[in-house]
C-alpha cells in the first residue's frame, strides 16, 4: 500500500492545521493592511502623483474590457430571460429584468471580476517583484512608509475606478439587452426602454438614485477595496523571486475573487432582506 | 549620538539560521567611529546577511547588534526611523525602484524625510550623481540603464542624505577598473574628510588596498581573520593565501 507523506491522520491534521493557520495569517495580514491604509488616507494629497497614475492604469486600461463583457452579459441575461417571458407573453418585463439584474448584480460583480484578474493580478506582480528585488528594503531603510508609498494611491484608486466602471458596465449591459431584445425577440426598442426607465424609479428613501443603483455601487466600492487590499497584501508578502511574484498573483486574483462572491452574498442580504 | 570610546557598531555573538543552514555563527566585532571595516570572504557565506542585520533589516536568532547605541532588536519604530536617516546603505544589486526614473530615486528620500524645496532636491541630486560620475541620466529608468550604473545611482541614493555611516554592499561589483577605482577613493575620503564610519564588502584586493583600515575574513559564519590591510594583502595567513589565490585581483 502506498504511504505518501500526509497520509497518516495525524499529519494530515497537521497540514491542515498549518493551512488553517495561514489562512488566518494572511486574513490578519489583509485587515491590518486595509487599517493602516485608513490611517494614512489624508497622505493621498501628498500621493495625489501616484494615486493619478493608478487611476489611468485601473481605469484606462480595462474600459474596454469592461465594456465587451458588459455588453455580452446584457445580451445574455436579456436572451435567457427574454425567451421565458415570451413565453407567458410577458416580454415586456424584458427591460426591467435586464435593467434590475444589471444594477444589483451583473454590473458590480462583473466590474469586480474582472479587476480582479486584470488590475489586482497586475499589482501583486509589481509590488511582488519590488519584495523580491530587495526594493521593499530599500524602502524601509531609506525610512519611506511603504503602506502610504504604494497601497494608498492603489486602494484609492480602485475605491474610485470600480463604482464609476460599474456604471458604464451596466449601460452597456442594458443597451446590450435591448439589442437583443429587438433583434430576437421582437420586443420594439421603446417598449424596452420604457420599462428599463421605470425600472429605475422605484422610490426610495435614502437618495435620489434607486436602491438598485446604489446598492450595486456599493458593492462595487467593496470589491474595489477587497481587490486591492488582498493584492497588495500579497506583493507585500512575497519572497522567492520570480516563483514567489508567481504564486503571489495566483494567490491574489483567486483570493480575491472568492472574497468578492463571498461578501456578495452578505451584502445582498444586507440590502434587500427586510 | 554620544562621545564615548563605545564603538559605534557592534555584533555580538549574532547567529542566524536559515531552515537548516546556520549563516551565522556567533559571529562578533567592533567598528569604531571613524574606522572602515572591509569585510571578504567566499560567496554565500553570509556578508550581505551581516549588513542586513546591521541595519535592522534583519534580527538576528540569538546575539545582539548594537548601532549608535541602540539595541536594533528592542529599537522603538521611531528611533529606527531616526537613525536610518544618518545611515547610508547601498544594496548589492542597487536596489532602485524600478518604477522610478533615477533622478527620483535619488531624490526619493529627501522627498519623504526633508522639507527641501524642489530647487534644492534638485541640486543635491546632481551634485551626488556627479560625485558618482553619472550626467544626464535624470529622466533615464532603471531598466534602461546598465547593472554598473544602477549600482551608481544606489550609491549616490545611499550618499544622499549625507549619513554618519555608510554600508556597502560590494559597491565596485559591475563597475569598469577606472570607476572602480574612483568609488574606491570616493569611499575613502568620505570617511577622511567627513569622518564617517562604514563597512566595505568587497571582493577586490584594490579595494582593500586603497579603502580599509582593517579587513575581516567571514568563512562558515565566523571571523577566520581578523587583520590591518598591508597584513591581509600580504597574505601571511594560510587561509587567505589560498582565498586570494582563488580571487586573484
Ligand atoms: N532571506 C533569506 N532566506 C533564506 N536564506 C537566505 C536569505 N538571505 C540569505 N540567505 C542565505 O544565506 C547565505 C548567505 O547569503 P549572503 O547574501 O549573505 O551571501 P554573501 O556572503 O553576501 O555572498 P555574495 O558574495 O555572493 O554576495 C546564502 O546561502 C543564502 O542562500
Ligand atoms: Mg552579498
Amino acid at each position: 500500500m502506498y504511504t505518501g507523506e500526509g497520509n497518516t491522520a495525524g499529519e494530515r491534521l497537521m497540514s491542515f492545521r498549518e493551512s488553517f493557520v495561514s489562512v488566518c495569517v494572511s486574513v490578519g495580514h489583509i485587515v491590518e493592511l486595509f487599517l493602516q491604509v485608513v490611517l494614512r488616507l489624508p497622505h493621498v494629497w501628498k500621493r495625489r502623483e501616484s494615486t493619478a497614475a493608478q487611476l489611468y492604469g485601473a481605469s484606462v486600461q480595462v474600459l474596454h474590457v469592461v465594456l465587451l463583457v458588459g455588453f455580452f452579459i446584457g445580451m445574455v441575461v436579456s436572451l435567457q430571460t427574454g425567451i421565458e417571458l415570451s413565453g407567458i407573453g410577458q416580454q415586456d418585463q424584458i427591460g426591467t429584468i435586464v435593467t434590475v439584474s444589471m444594477a444589483r448584480e451583473m454590473g458590480p460583480f462583473i466590474t469586480g471580476i474582472i479587476i480582479a484578474a486584470t488590475v489586482g493580478s497586475a499589482m501583486a506582480a509589481e509590488i511582488g517583484t519590488m519584495a523580491v528585488s530587495e526594493e521593499l528594503a530599500a524602502l524601509e531603510v531609506l525610512s519611506v512608509d511603504r503602506v502610504s508609498f504604494l497601497v494608498v494611491p492603489r486602494l484609492v484608486a480602485l475605491a474610485v475606478m470600480c463604482p464609476l466602471l460599474t456604471v458604464f458596465c451596466d449601460a452597456v449591459g442594458v443597451i446590450g439587452g435591448g439589442f437583443v431584445a429587438e433583434a430576437q425577440l421582437n420586443v420594439g426598442l421603446e417598449l424596452y426602454y420604457d420599462s428599463a426607465v421605470s425600472a429605475l424609479q422605484t422610490p426610495t428613501e435614502i437618495f435620489a438614485l434607486p436602491k438598485d443603483v446604489y446598492s450595486g455601487l456599493f458593492k462595487s466600492f467593496v470589491f474595489g477595496l477587497i481587490v486591492a487590499c488582498i493584492a497588495c497584501s500579497a506583493g507585500l508578502r512575497a519572497s522567492g523571486g520570480a516563483l514567489g511574484v508567481g504564486s503571489a498573483t495566483r494567490q491574489a486574483v483567486r483570493d480575491s475573487i472568492i472574497w468578492i462572491i463571498i461578501s456578495n452574498y452578505f451584502m445582498t442580504l444586507f440590502f434587500y432582506q427586510s | 549620538m554620544k562621545e564615548t570610546t563605545e564603538p559605534l557598531i557592534r555584533f555580538e555573538k549574532v547567529t542566524k539560521t536559515f531552515g537548516s543552514k546556520r549563516i551565522l555563527n556567533e559571529l562578533s566585532f567592533d567598528v569604531s567611529k571613524g574606522e572602515t571595516l572591509v569585510i571578504m570572504g567566499p560567496s554565500g557565506t553570509g556578508k550581505s546577511v551581516t549588513l542586513r542585520h546591521a541595519i535592522g533589516l534583519m534580527q538576528p536568532d540569538s546575539g545582539r547588534v548594537v548601532v549608535a547605541g541602540h539595541d536594533m532588536s528592542t529599537i522603538s519604530r521611531k528611533d529606527l526611523a531616526e537613525l536610518r536617516t544618518k545611515v547610508g546603505y547601498l544594496f548589492q544589486e542597487g536596489a532602485l525602484i524600478n518604477w522610478m526614473s533615477v533622478g527620483d530615486n535619488v531624490a526619493l528620500p529627501l522627498r519623504e524625510n526633508t522639507d527641501f524645496d524642489e530647487d534644492e532636491i534638485r541640486a543635491r541630486v546632481e551634485q551626488k550623481l556627479e560625485l558618482v560620475h553619472l550626467k544626464d541620466v535624470w529622466e533615464r529608468m532603471p531598466s534602461d540603464i546598465s547593472g554598473g550604473m544602477r549600482k551608481r545611482v544606489g550609491l549616490a541614493r545611499a550618499l544622499i542624505t549625507d549619513p554618519e555611516i555608510i554600508f556597502y554592499d560590494e559597491p565596485n561589483a559591475g563597475l569598469d577598473p577606472e570607476i572602480s577605482m574612483s568609488v574606491n577613493h570616493l569611499i575613502r575620503e568620505l570617511a577622511d574628510s567627513l569622518g564617517i564610519t562604514s563597512i566595505v564588502i568587497t571582493h577586490l584586493l584594490s579595494c582593500v588596498r586603497v579603502v580599509a583600515d582593517r579587513v575581516i575574513m567571514l568563512e562558515a559564519g565566523d571571523i577566520v581573520v581578523d587583520t590591518t590591510p598591508a597584513e591581509f594583502i600580504a597574505a601571511n595567513h594560510p587561509r587567505v593565501k589560498q582565498f586570494l589565490g582563488e580571487f586573484a585581483d
